[in-house]
């Protein structure tokens, strides 16, 4: 026997073993998130420059953690299931920060390649 | 003792039968769990691991996303269209916002009918359920609205991609008979600031293009609409493959939320559920805001691109 296997019997008799979410966090949230899809269209209307895509992604990191901490539920739980996302995400930035990195360094080359091609059509 | 407690639990398990009804144990309680609480905990970390890999599986395609971006962000005025330069845009951003708002309230339905069921209440959670289960098909609904949109102007890659023929009004290509406005325009479609669809594309390309089923290079261009030259049809063909792949894909992960849903409903309605064990509920709403999550991003990566992010 590991951990205490009788959590169960220890708090009240009102929910089982969890923390429940309550009603009014929920409703609060998705007040939230609504708010910020109106603001990202909102945005997307308006002419940032070059912060245009930065805001847009912004707004959407903001409405995933919401999602991720509280309809998900995160906030609540054990670390490790906070580590497991992030870890996937982390992959995910160095999968895409890479592959940019790499297509910056040999586009150009392409490119030229290409536009030789072009200008020079097989005979 | 807990080595007496350890031995009883051994011979129960040795004479258990599970056709008889005096278990002494919990039914809802696996036997390799010692408690509901590691049961539950088990099963929420082994599904936070499965979404893990569904973050991996999308990060393919916003992978192939990014770096079309970066590289050929021309590509990208297909979305909201270049109504000064007569090219058409093929995403309305109110579908979208709309399709954003239905699984915002379809996540926060779900998690409500988490909480219903880690409360052991029966009926609320077949509520809530059957809630969301109406905004995912609302969802799908709408996906279907847009997509037979692209239909009718010939994007949809395959068989019937012509885009320098939209199928409105008489006599073009295989003459399907559909039932169309005859302007081409989707009057019922709030405007999304692009409004090109039967202007440049419908008109000019009516009379000399050929039929559907031209090879790709037998396009004549001289007549098709001004817009599309060799270029550009191959930046919408690059375009339109990322959309669907993308909205595709997310789309399947719907219809599999769909399953799952149905799956609960009949679990819940069938009294499987108690204050105890709820995990089956607490998981599927886990990859249902997955699910969500995704469409968080795919709504402003896709729909609100500018035309200045892509103009030279």
């Amino acid at each position: 026997m590991n951990e205490e296997p009788t959590g169960a019997e220890t708090h009240d008799a009102d929910h089982g073993h969890v923390h429940v979410m309550p009603v009014w966090l929920l409703g609060a949230i998705l007040g939230a998130l609504l708010v910020l899809t109106a603001l990202t269209v909102t945005a997307s209307q308006m002419d940032l420059g070059d912060l245009d895509i930065a805001v847009a992604i912004g707004i959407a990191m903001v409405k995933s953690a919401l999602v991720c901490m509280f309809f998900m539920h995160l906030l609540f739980d054990r670390l490790f299931n906070t580590a497991v996302l992030l870890c996937a995400l982390m992959f995910m930035t160095l999968f895409i920060g890479f592959v940019l990195m790499d297509t910056f360094q040999y586009q150009p080359d392409i490119q030229a390649l290409q536009d030789l091609n072009a200008a020079q059509p097989a005979p | 003792m807990a080595d007496e407690a350890q031995d009883t639990a051994v011979k129960d398990a040795e004479t258990d039968t599970h056709g008889d009804d005096h278990h002494g144990h919990d039914e809802q309680l696996a036997h390799h769990f010692d408690s509901h609480e590691q049961q539950f905990e088990a099963g929420k970390m082994g599904t936070w691991i499965f979404l893990g890999t569904e973050v991996l599986f999308f990060s393919g395609l916003f992978c192939l996303y990014t770096i079309y971006r970066a590289n050929h962000p021309e590509i990208f005025m297909f979305a909201r269209g270049l109504p000064k330069l007569g090219v058409p845009g093929f995403l309305d951003v109110s579908w979208g916002a709309l399709n954003t708002v239905v699984l915002l309230v379809s996540s926060f339905t779900m998690a409500w009918g988490v909480r219903t069921a880690q409360l052991g209440k029966r009926k609320p959670t077949m509520v809530l359920l059957s809630i969301t289960l109406a905004c995912a098909f609302g969802f799908l609904g709408i996906k279907a609205i847009e997509y037979s949109h692209k239909y009718h102007d010939g994007v949809i890659p395959g068989i019937a991609w012509h885009p320098w023929a939209p199928k409105h009004g008489a006599g073009h290509g295989d003459g399907g008979g559909d039932k169309h406005k005859p302007d081409g325009k989707h009057d019922g479609e709030p405007a999304a600031g692009k409004g090109v669809h039967g202007d440049s594309a419908g008109q000019k390309g009516k009379e000399g293009e050929k039929g559907k089923g031209a090879a790709k290079d037998e396009i004549d261009y001289a007549n098709a609409p001004k817009w599309l030259t060799s270029k550009t049809h191959n930046d919408l063909k690059t375009f339109m493959g990322i959309y669907f792949c993308m909205t595709g894909l997310h789309g399947l992960h719907v219809i599999g939320g769909i399953v799952l849903i149905i799956w609960l409903l009949y679990r819940t309605r069938r009294g499987e559920f108690s204050k105890q064990y709820f995990g089956p509920v607490d998981f599927v709403g886990l990859y249902w805001h997955l699910v969500d999550l995704v469409w968080i991003f795919l709504f402003p990566l896709l729909y609100l691109i500018k035309p200045e992010q892509y103009l030279g």
